[in-house]
């Protein structure tokens, strides 16, 4: 049970309520730097709102978030990202309006320092970071594979692509965990494998995952670390051989997916 | 007592005013909930109407006759403008739509003027308009006609949304629109209903009004503007509350212009609508949701 | 990158060398007014085009930049110069104010809250006669002047407005192609996504904002001075639409639309003054409302980018484009 390693997240007793419903109730868990955790459990199951409550959407009815040290609970979603946490998004949330370049170098704004005002005189200062933060989204571009995309329209990428691209937008604000919410969802094989190499790799390269997924064969397979949560109560937590074993967790979770199936 | 009499005078300048803010609100509350529009063009039916009255009758028409033809003329532009201007860019963000409205409400001003020219006509009143006098204050019988008139409206139209098969569609469609798909009904034949009723709504406000204030191809504009805040003092969803929200309104200017100054009376109600936008924006009537969001 | 600079270049000799070819003070005293709506619309464009955020009230801007700068240099002697600055800091104060509960709201309650806005400034400007004259208007603006040059012919105000614009066009360019302005950007995009990269949000709305409320500001006083009489009517909400209209035409996504929308709407309705009582002898300005209001219809359900995106779109350059429309936007949602 017991993980090696320096704790980044910590996610302490949450409970969320709406009106009298109880979404997340008492959970807690911890990620390590580095490893790759995921979240699991059938739908309403509570994935969704913990989500949003780790990166700020929601405030939790009560219980903490820390984050590198820092109690990030009741924090802004900008004030959390600005802190290195950044995410995808499930349905998809490029910037249409933007080239896929452009998308990465907006990624790299926490990073940045021109002002209003500087950029409107363009002082010396802005063309030099210009150039480097240019430069930084290209390799951010073939970090995930899609550089030779970088000056087409974000809209005109297909659906698989776009996810690259939201993850190439996400190293580029160089965090130190990044959120995928469903990252596999309507992605086809191929692009699914390609999505898991560009995330081992990154993770080789010191990044810390957590992710919500439905797809059971990716969770194990790339997994470190599980949370199983059912009926807004975590029900399991450990590695996926541990989660294999688990009874309480195969009756809820995987009984459940029967019945749905 | 002489306080008194006017504290009388001007809730009842007030309520007049209130009933016609209050017809013109109805229309956009239904607009907006059906179609999601909110119709900048929504006071322009008010001018409309009124012009289109006092034309009618002035051609020999009897009085009744040629409100009753203006406010079918106005339902079917109304209908047109839904077929025009709103149907065809129905998919369009909220703030094309509502520059679209604006366009539309230009138009109608425009023709207004080539029509009628710039001088403000007037209607004559509904009955012979001896003035009454109630606890010493004045009040004129079209001022009776038009909260009444502006009554019975609002009553017909809860009548109308909760109890015919049509009206019933139409509310529906403001609950879940795909639910109310579902069930066979066409929202978007639903607009074409609403903005119908909507314009027809805001002839009648026109036409109540024109004896009391006159009419001119102006006077859209700033009734539907008032319309708009009194909607949003109710809460833009919620018809009922919109025409509690337009006699508050009504009453509230009709006391800032009696016992302040008539010019900032509109300062009044925009300061108020700011207000609400930004401390209650659902609407004074609003009760906190358990929603997810 | 490269083209960039060559267009604005050529833009800035096209300006220098009108005069010099077309002496006619008629289309000299257009190309002033084409100039105060170049000046606003550009900040508005940044703000409704870029950021994504309408304003129905920027006549409001206008009409205290030139109200302040009237009533400081008319009746405190100070130089316009002065009074410019002032009035400029004045919009940039109370935009940010107004901005921060404003902001907060999106679509049509940011569209009723600043109509509401601007119709309470009109009234302000109606209502406060000490100062600035109520209906009657104020009279009296002195000119402008640089050491003994006074710009008091068209053919210098001309230089002096287009100075101005041209380098708040600059300006703005700058800010799009920078942090600055794909934070902005990032906001029409989508504003989940600019949170999620760490982007403040409402710091980047009220920037605009209060930027667009000193181009607005700025261009209002010059007007004041160029005029010497303004009323009340001239900052009604029927010139926050106009300007509207000429972001919407000129088309939203790119900063020469500004120019391009304002010399449209400036030249149709000239063009319709000239045309029109040649049609219908008796005919006033009925048919320039009429127009603008079919204008505005036929644009937006046919041409929502406006002219300059028609235009990329005709040439098969793509550059990046923001829309008043999120109709693009597919993907996700229900």
């Amino acid at each position: 049970m017991k993980r090696n390693g320096q704790v980044l997240l910590t996610v302490e007793r949450i409970t969320k309520q709406f009106g009298g419903v109880v979404a997340v109730n008492d959970v807690s868990f911890d990620v390590n730097k580095g490893e790759i955790l995921a979240v699991i459990g059938p739908n309403g199951a509570g994935k969704t709102t913990l989500f949003n409550i780790v990166t700020g959407i929601l405030a939790p009815s009560s219980g903490t978030v820390r984050f590198s040290g820092t109690d990030i609970t009741g924090k802004k979603p900008y004030q959390i990202a600005q802190l290195g946490m950044t995410r995808t998004f499930q349905n998809l949330e490029v910037f249409t309006n933007m080239s896929v370049i452009e998308n990465v170098m907006t990624g790299a704004h926490r990073n940045m320092k021109t002002s209003f005002l500087q950029a409107g005189l363009r002082v010396p200062s802005v063309k030099k970071e210009e150039k480097a933060v240019e430069e930084k989204a290209m390799r951010c571009l073939e970090k995930v594979g899609i550089a030779h995309l970088a000056y087409e329209r974000a809209e005109t990428l297909p659906y698989g692509n776009q996810r690259l691209l939201e993850i190439a937008r996400a190293i580029a604000a160089e965090p130190a965990l990044i959120l995928l919410d469903e990252p596999m969802a309507g992605l086809n094989d191929e692009e699914s494998r390609r999505l898991v190499e560009v995330i081992l790799q990154l993770r080789k390269e010191g990044l810390t995952f957590v992710f919500v997924e439905h797809d059971m064969e990716t969770v194990m397979a790339i997994s470190d670390h599980i949370v199983v949560l059912d009926n807004g109560v975590k029900i399991g937590e450990g590695t996926p051989e541990e989660i294999y074993r688990n009874k309480a967790v195969v009756a809820a979770y995987l009984g459940e997916e029967e019945t749905v199936c | 007592m002489e306080v008194f009499s006017q504290f009388i005078q001007l809730f009842f300048s007030g309520l007049t005013i209130g009933s016609i803010y209050a017809l013109i609100a109805i229309g956009f509350v239904v607009t907006y909930n059906v179609t999601g529009v909110l119709n900048f063009a929504q006071g322009e039916f008010a001018m409309l109407g009124a012009l289109t009255a006092i034309s009618l009758s002035g051609a020999g028409l009897s009085l009744w006759a040629a409100i009753s033809l203006a406010i079918a003329i106005v339902v079917l532009i109304g209908a047109l403008f839904e077929k025009t201007a709103i149907y065809p860019a129905r998919h369009s963000s909220a703030a094309t739509l509502i520059i679209i409205t604006i366009g539309v409400s230009f138009v109608f001003r425009g023709l207004a003027i080539f029509i009628w020219g710039t001088q403000p006509q007037s209607l004559r009143p509904f009955t012979s308009n001896h003035p009454i006098t109630i606890f010493q204050a004045v009040l004129l019988p079209q001022n009776l006609w038009a909260i009444a008139i502006s009554l019975v409206g609002v009553f017909s139209m809860g009548y109308f949304f909760n109890k015919t098969y049509i009206g019933k569609a139409v509310s529906a469609c403001v609950v879940n629109q795909f639910a109310a798909r579902l069930m066979g009904i066409h929202p978007e034949k639903m607009s074409l209903i609403a903005i119908s009723i909507s314009a027809g709504l805001g002839a009648l406000a026109g036409i109540v009004i024109a004896p009391i204030s006159g009419a001119s191809y102006n006077m859209g504009m700033m009734l539907g503007m008032k319309a708009f805040v009194a909607a949003v003092i109710g809460g833009l969803t919620n018809a009922p509350a919109a025409v509690v929200g337009a006699f508050l309104l009504g009453i509230l200017e009709s006391f800032a212009e009696g016992f302040w100054s008539a010019g900032l009376k509109d300062a009044i109600s925009f300061a108020l609508l700011l207000m609400m936008l930004f401390v209650k924006p659902n609407g004074l009537f609003a009760k906190a949701t358990g929603k997810r969001v | 990158m490269h083209e960039r600079r060559l267009g604005t270049w050529l833009f800035a000799l096209g300006i220098l060398l009108f005069p010099l070819i077309v002496h006619s003070n008629y289309l000299l005293s257009i190309l002033i007014m084409i100039g105060f709506y170049s000046l606003v619309c550009n900040g508005l464009t940044m703000l409704m085009g870029y950021a994504g955020q309408i304003s129905l009230g920027h006549a409001a801007f206008y009409g205290i930049g030139a109200y302040t700068t009237a009533y400081l240099s008319a009746t405190h002697g100070w130089s316009p110069w002065l009074s410019i600055i002032a009035g400029a800091i004045i919009s940039a104060f109370i935009a940010f104010i107004v901005g921060i509960p404003t902001f907060k709201l999106k679509g049509h309650y940011l569209a009723l809250a600043t109509l509401g806005f601007g119709v309470i400034v009109y009234t302000c400007f109606k209502e406060f006669t000490s100062i600035t004259g109520g209906m009657n208007g104020f009279f009296g603006i002195p000119s402008i002047k640089l050491f003994a040059w006074e710009f008091s012919n068209d053919a210098r105000f001309y230089y002096l407005i287009w100075i101005v614009v041209f380098l708040s066009l600059l300006f703005s360019q700058n800010i799009i192609h920078s942090r600055v302005g794909r934070a902005l950007r990032s906001i029409e995009g989508s504003e989940a996504a600019s949170d999620a990269v760490g982007i403040d949000i409402m710091r980047y709305k009220l920037q605009v904002f209060v930027y667009s409320a000193i181009c607005a500001s700025i261009a209002g006083s010059l007007y004041a001075h160029y005029v010497t009489f303004i009323n009340p009517q001239a900052f009604d909400a029927m010139l926050s639409i106009y300007f509207l209209i000429m972001v919407i035409t000129g088309g939203a996504s790119s900063i020469w639309g500004a120019v391009i929308g304002s010399s449209v709407f400036v030249l149709l309705s000239e063009l319709l003054k000239e045309v029109v009582p040649l049609v219908f002898s008796n005919a006033g300005g009925e048919f320039e409302i009429v127009f603008f209001g079919v204008l505005l219809v036929v644009m937006l359900i046919y041409m929502p980018n406006g002219l300059t995106a028609a235009w990329k779109k005709i040439t098969g350059k793509w550059r990046t484009s923001t829309t008043l429309s999120p109709a693009a936007k597919g993907g996700g949602g229900r």
